[in-house]
């Protein structure tokens, strides 16, 4: 009798255990996943700053030019294309809802407004994350899992300094500059959509432009753009770095996780720090 | 006693829960060629990575010079891995880069030098790893064993003092195995660099190594020359050594030098008082400006083929082979006399000098300039022995016996070119 009880209450205990664990498993992995996302913050950040701290070096300049190049240069054609797109969605929408309470005079205002505080840094950092951002970590990627970043070290040449640094300074440039050619593109998009196919005034629109449109708030979309450039580098090159330590793939593998994860932070984390950066400015 | 260049004590590396180098214990001298062999996974790249800085030890420690790596300052190891150089198993060549750039990349990222300079250096040498015709090439346009070179002309554009490979010859036929091993050879006798190898080319790498150190069971079982190796007693032996052997038998139909011996302490062992045996000595004469004026291939493919063609007649006559040295043969002919072997080796230096001289020429890939041709000089000697003699030397009176017996001409190469 005595040993019937004892069994049962190890079965009991037992059965409370596998309780315990059902219960606890959503706990221990949401901590897992937060414990991992900090220590990956945690490491970027690292990343980031030792990659900044080699941004100034001998023949950085001229690296940091050719990134221009590759970053910046070669993304205005992708970059005018949907800003062009995008101011003329804006001035028609926004005509059609404004010419309702007869202030269509006001589509000239809210088209730069809106590409300037918002739509312009946005959506600029995102077209540069799926053009550029995604070349740089599956090239960073390839370079780690070829040995070549090894090799680097092996000629006593700073990966970081040789291979991300002059890609930071680029992006630091390259986001400004094509936020500007995306923004002044956009206000010509709400042109000819409001002027040219809508039938508003030239005079009406361009002066709502400038009669609205203030310094801070091209220096706050400027602002957001700098913060961009240092998240979508930073996040690509990153996780280009580091493809040869994920746990979820190797080799060529590895480069295409790489790449789809850098994409996705990147995107995720414009979005959510522009919320917050947006909410400093205000 | 001679402090050494690289010492590891105790060193333990594990990955994850797999241990892959257990208190490993080890020394590698300046100035010599060390080679480490070991089976496929055993650890050797890691065990070189961990030299250059490229991995670190869970336990024990690695000293530079005597001093522990561990215990200098940044400076110091900075300085310390700056005399090395890292040739990659897979070359590890930045691939948007042409060879130019690929080889010139350390001394444009390290040094002040002007462009001038380094285009000087950098075509030098390219021209010396013959790629001269492939400067403007990208890797991925090279064959692997170009790119191989592409990597050891890197390696060396520094003028490192010591030099590490990972298994430079992988990946490669047996003529370029041979013809890499060479140039390493020859480069560190030139410029004086410690070499250390990580390679399964056995016997091959007993010619260019000083030092052979054997890694095991995750442990350094053997350390000291590759004659000292002949007689180490370890199952490393049967389960690497041999089978490796076995290999090299079957593609150049040549026996190592330690099978040479077991086979002909039974072949004496087999004779009878008064029974003769030959032994003759070939060799390809000043193979240094074969090298010189056209390439390490077209040596390595002479050498190969006169192997072959070696074993081809003498094997046929119950005669073994091994290579001796770089450039010479010795073969064992026994129940023949003088007169006999004479004969075959008539007929051995016509069949060479008609098809072996034309095959050479055919797989040598680089053109002779005119007016600067090389003959092969094959030379011979052949002494004969009796079961009493030392074997010694009747080698050395084959070898005092040494005359030209036949050229491989140049002229006819130039034809086979056009």
């Amino acid at each position: 009798m005595a040993i019937n009880a004892a069994s049962q209450k190890r079965l009991e205990n037992s059965k409370m255990q596998q309780y315990d664990i059902l219960l606890l498993r959503p706990f221990a992995l949401v901590g897992r996943s937060v414990i991992n996302g900090v220590n990956h913050l945690g490491a970027a950040t690292i990343f980031l700053c030792m990659a900044i701290a080699r941004v100034i070096g001998r023949k950085q300049f001229f690296k940091a030019v050719q990134q221009v190049y590759y970053i910046g240069a070669r993304s205005i054609t992708i970059i005018m294309l949907v800003s062009l797109f995008t101011g003329m969605v804006l001035g028609l929408q926004s005509y059609h809802a404004l010419v309702k309470f007869g202030a269509q005079g006001a589509v000239g205002s809210l088209v730069s407004l809106s590409l300037i505080m918002e739509l312009g840094p946005v959506l600029t950092a995102i077209m540069i994350t799926a053009r550029a951002g995604s070349a740089i970590a599956a090239e960073i990627g390839i370079q780690r899992i070829s040995e070549q970043i090894d090799a680097l070290h092996t000629m006593q040449i700073n990966p970081l300094q040789y291979l991300v640094s002059p890609k930071i300074t680029a992006a630091l440039i390259s986001f400004p500059l094509l936020t500007a050619v995306f923004d002044l593109v956009g206000i010509v998009g709400g042109y000819i959509s409001g002027v040219m196919l809508l039938g508003l005034n030239a005079g009406v629109y361009t002066h709502s432009v400038k009669a609205y449109v203030e310094m801070s708030d091209i220096t706050n979309g400027f602002t957001k753009a700098i913060v961009f450039a240092l998240i979508v580098s930073t996040v690509c090159c990153y996780q280009g770095y580091f493809a040869h330590m994920r746990t979820d793939g190797r080799g060529a593998k590895a480069v295409g996780l790489a790449t789809t994860s850098a994409v996705v932070i990147s995107c995720v984390l414009i979005l959510v720090s522009d919320y917050v950066v947006t909410s400093l400015l205000m | 006693m001679k402090t050494p260049l690289i010492e590891f004590q105790n060193v333990t590396k594990c990955f994850g829960t797999r241990t892959v180098l257990d208190r490993v214990n080890l020394q590698i001298y300046e100035g010599e060629v060390t080679t480490i062999i070991g089976l496929s996974g055993a650890g050797k790249s890691v065990l070189l990575k961990q030299m250059i800085g490229l991995l670190k030890p869970d336990e024990g420690t690695i000293l530079f010079r005597g001093k522990p790596l561990s215990g200098m300052k940044k400076k110091e190891i900075t300085s310390s891995f700056a005399q090395m150089s890292y040739m990659f198993q897979d070359n590890a060549l930045f691939d948007s880069m042409t060879v130019y750039e690929n080889v010139a990349l350390p001394l444009r990222e390290t040094t002040n030098l002007s462009k001038a300079e380094i285009d000087r250096r950098v075509l030098a040498r390219i021209e010396q790893t013959e790629l001269g015709d492939a400067v403007n090439k990208y890797p991925s346009e090279l064959s692997g064993g170009m790119q191989k070179r592409v990597a050891l002309a890197r390696a060396l554009i520094t003028d490192p003092r010591i030099v590490l490979f990972d298994e430079p010859t992988s990946g490669q036929d047996p003529v370029r195995k041979n013809a890499i091993l060479t140039m390493i050879a020859q480069y560190q006798r030139k410029f004086g660099f410690t070499a250390i190898l990580v390679s399964h080319e056995i016997p091959d790498v007993y010619f260019i190594s000083n030092r052979i150190l054997a890694l095991y069971d995750r442990q350094i079982v053997f350390q000291g020359t590759p004659e000292e190796l002949e007689n180490f007693d370890h199952s490393f032996k049967d389960e690497v050594i041999y089978s490796l052997e076995a290999l090299q038998k079957e593609l150049s139909g040549l026996y190592s030098k330690r099978q040479f011996e077991i086979l002909n302490r039974a072949q004496m062992k087999r004779k009878d008082f008064g029974e003769k045996y030959c032994v003759i000595i070939f060799a390809l004469e000043e193979l240094n400006k074969i090298i010189e004026k056209l390439g390490h291939d077209a040596a390595q493919e002479a050498i190969h083929a006169m192997g072959l063609y070696v074993d081809k007649h003498f094997g046929s006559l119950g005669g073994f082979s091994t290579r001796n040295r770089l450039n010479e043969f010795i073969t064992m002919v026994p129940y023949s006399d003088l007169t006999d072997v004479q004969i075959v080796i008539q007929e051995f230096i016509k069949d060479f000098q008609e098809k072996g001289n034309n095959e050479i020429w055919a797989l040598c890939r680089k053109l002779v300039p005119l007016g600067e041709c090389v003959d092969l000089n094959i030379l011979a000697g052949v002494a004969q022995g009796q079961p009493f003699d030392e074997i010694d030397s009747v080698i050395e009176t084959a070898r005092s016996q040494q005359k030209e017996i036949g050229r491989l001409r140049c002229m006819e190469r130039r034809r086979e070119k056009r």
